[in-house]
């Protein structure tokens, strides 16, 4: 029985089977309509996130299966102390696959261990976030037609983001990738992240300022500068406004560059450019419920003919 | 110069860094063990200056030598048959080690699933770079207490 646990958990050529897979279902979504049928997928989330919850249970509902869940510890029986270990093996008896998020990192590990079904881990804490990483993948790979050789620039929270830890983990495995780190100081990408690349030879920038390097991105990857991150309400206040992009910087930019954002967004994308064709962060939502999809048929090991 | 009578059967970990033996104690749980054992603290040494030795005498098969490795790889173990030294073991360090060490990450599953063990994983070899394996974080030889 496979989980997913971490991005690196797929080879990169089971990676392209699966993004094969999410390209076929967003072609062809009704031959998928009735895959999961008779199947129940548990979302068991220990705090909330109403995107990723509700990517998983579109993801179900369109293969034609069925969701239950909770969407909170507080109403769950983890508020009557049960262990991560105990509500597996009970979630074990009721559904097929099970979408775990959790505040503490390696709960779905845990969770894994004990289980009778696939989990997969829908965000743990500060750790890892593996469906956002596959769906920034797929979208790369999808409307770039290919996750090789080109520049990514990251821009904002580099020191907390998780996501960017997880895409640049996933993407060092791939040719030829340049990363560009456009962040302040206080939030610059961690050092094991930046030896990492010095040793596998991967060549990296670290600027401070998003205009100067927009004109030799193939993709840019804005992030929130989150509030709950910071220690004090100072430090946020003056922080967050320092990446805003806005039509002008995107007019120094590529015909083609791509811009991605995990979502939410709170100003560090001006709404202007949201009619930008290069935007792609609502297209980018859209490639997590086809991801979404096509993991939980292989987990499952439905084949669709 | 003390003088500490040989054993017939068991261990002889020498070149044990000064001040170390006490740890080492504590990690393979010797006060667990009905057996005699001899620590030697500050003893000279050539090669370190001061080091510490331990003596144990116990059936060769009873002690948990990977732990050794985690704590220290350049301590020498001698194992001891009839009196003699039958064997140097080379210490390489384990893949795994369970429940040595705990996580101190606040923010990992360890610090309130009941009864989970700690599980620490070797992720850089060259480094002696251990990660929890649940939450990743890098174990620090600050916390190496447990």
């Amino acid at each position: 029985m496979r989980h997913l646990m971490n991005p690196l958990d797929f080879t990169t050529e089971e990676l392209d089977k699966l993004f094969d897979l999410a390209n076929d279902i967003e072609q062809n979504p009704a031959k998928y309509a009735h895959a999961c049928e008779g199947k129940i997928l548990a979302t068991c989330f220990y705090e909330p996130s109403t995107r990723t919850r509700l990517s998983f249970e579109s993801a179900m509902t369109r293969l034609g299966g069925r969701v239950i869940g909770f969407s909170d510890a507080a109403s769950s029986s983890a508020s009557k102390g049960e262990s991560v270990s105990d509500t597996i093996r009970i979630i074990s008896c009721y559904a097929d696959i099970c979408a775990m998020r959790h505040p503490k990192e390696g709960a779905p590990m845990v969770a894994a261990e004990k289980s009778g079904i696939p989990v997969i881990n829908a965000g743990d804490g500060g750790h890892q976030h593996p469906t956002q990483t596959l769906t920034d993948l797929l979208t790369i790979r999808s409307m770039k037609g290919r996750l090789d050789h080109f520049t990514i620039g990251l821009c904002g929270d580099l020191k907390f983001g998780r996501t960017v830890h997880s895409l640049i983990d996933a993407l060092v495995r791939y040719e030829n990738i340049r990363f560009i780190f456009i962040s302040p100081e206080e939030l610059r990408v961690p050092d094991y992240i930046t030896e990492m690349l010095r040793a596998r030879k991967i060549p990296y920038e670290e600027v401070i300022r998003l205009e100067d390097v927009m004109p030799s991105l193939d993709m840019l990857y804005m992030t929130r500068v989150q509030k709950e991150r910071f220690f004090n309400e100072e430090d946020y206040i003056r922080l967050k406004d320092f990446y805003v992009l806005d039509t002008a910087k995107m007019a120094l930019a590529k015909e083609d560059m791509l811009v991605l954002h995990p979502l939410p967004r709170v100003n560090e994308i001006s709404v202007e450019v949201d009619q930008d064709p290069r935007a792609a962060y609502f297209k980018q939502a859209q490639y997590g419920v086809y991801v979404r999809m096509a993991l939980i048929l292989t987990l499952l090991g439905i084949q669709v003919q | 110069m003390l003088n500490v009578g040989k054993i017939e059967e068991g261990f002889v970990l020498d070149h044990i860094k000064a001040g170390k033996s006490l740890s080492i104690y504590e990690h393979l749980q010797l006060d667990k063990l009905d057996c005699t054992v001899a620590i030697i603290k500050n003893a000279r040494s050539e090669k370190m200056g001061k080091k510490d030795i331990l003596k144990v005498e116990c059936d060769i098969d009873k002690l948990d030598l990977d732990v050794l490795a985690f704590i220290d790889h350049n301590i020498t173990v001698n194992v001891i048959k009839d009196g003699e030294i039958v064997d140097k073991k080379v210490l390489v360090l384990p893949k795994q080690i369970k429940n040595v060490i705990k996580c101190h990450n606040p923010r990992c599953i360890t610090s309130i699933e009941q009864e989970l063990p700690h599980v620490f994983v070797l992720a850089d070899e060259e480094k002696g770079v251990y990660r929890c394996k649940y939450c990743e974080e890098k174990y620090h030889e600050s916390a190496k207490k447990k």
